[in-house]
């Protein structure tokens, strides 16, 4: 299982603008370099992460090669109500992985 | 006759360009990283595939990625779009394209009125010192789009480079 870190403010008012962050332990290996026994390195990459606010998805980013190891998201949302925000990634050698926060909205 | 001399003055620059590069010792990256890149061509034809023959208009977006950086393996970039984020008018995604990694997209980040803010932040991988470029898709279909040339010291090699 990948190591995850999630940021997300504990609390927070009704209607303000929340920043989200979000980094996972992935080597996205682009499958272009070629590896010590000279053949290609497969690719290995995330191809999608999602961020669901109490069942509803809020942000979606579709990544590529171009997006370095350890991949790092950092987001807005409105705080709208108390609850919990999943956070999916999902790619290559059928890589899923999936992280929850909760958050109080007052 | 003035075209064929052109022509080979050229082959001389770039041949003496590449020598240059190999004798700093930043060669090996650069010459596979021009055999295996894409080109401005295929950013392009990234770019039409998104945007159909819709115009794409300057402005909106802020595209904040550092001017020189030394590694390429992780290249933090930031871009917001100005957007009252409403129901009626709010940024749908964010697109970012490169120019001279070995293919042409980098990211895209999908939003909708719950975002409050059209921003996102990540870590991008450059192979070369080029130009990134950032569309934004409005709901009512328009896009905009800002760019920014990056300097890259040492690239994010294709080689295994630890």
């Amino acid at each position: 299982m990948a190591r995850a870190l999630i940021n997300v403010p504990a609390h927070a008012k009704k209607g303000d603008i929340i920043e989200i962050k979000a980094l996972i332990s992935h080597p996205m290996e682009s499958g272009y370099r070629v590896g010590m026994n000279g053949t290609i390195i497969p690719r290995d990459i995330i191809h999608v992460f999602t961020c669901d606010y109490n069942g509803v998805e809020i942000f979606r980013a579709d990544f590529s090669q171009a997006v370095a190891a350890n991949p790092f998201m950092s987001f807005h949302t409105i705080a709208t109500e108390s609850g919990k925000l999943v956070f999916r990634w999902s790619g290559d050698k059928d890589f899923e992985a999936t992280e929850t926060a909760e958050i109080i909205v007052e | 006759m003035n075209t064929t001399s052109n022509e080979r003055g050229d082959t001389r620059r770039a041949l003496i360009v590449k020598a240059t590069r190999l004798a700093l010792g930043a060669g090996f990256c650069s010459i596979l990283g021009e055999s295996a890149g894409a080109t401005p061509d295929m950013m392009r034809e990234a770019i039409g595939k998104l945007v159909g023959s819709s115009p794409v208009n300057e402005g909106r977006v802020t595209l904040d990625i550092p001017p020189l950086v030394e590694n390429g393996n992780t290249v933090p970039l930031t871009v917001a779009v100005e957007s009252p984020m409403t129901e009626a008018d709010h940024v749908t995604a964010i697109h970012i394209f490169n120019e001279k990694n070995p293919q042409p997209y980098v990211i895209a980040a999908h939003f909708g009125p719950r975002a409050g803010k059209a921003a996102f932040a990540t870590r991008a991988k450059l192979s070369d010192s080029q130009r990134i470029i950032a569309i934004a898709r409005m709901s009512d279909g328009s896009f905009w789009m800002a760019g920014a040339d990056v300097i890259v010291t040492i690239a994010a090699c294709v080689e295994m480079n630890e």
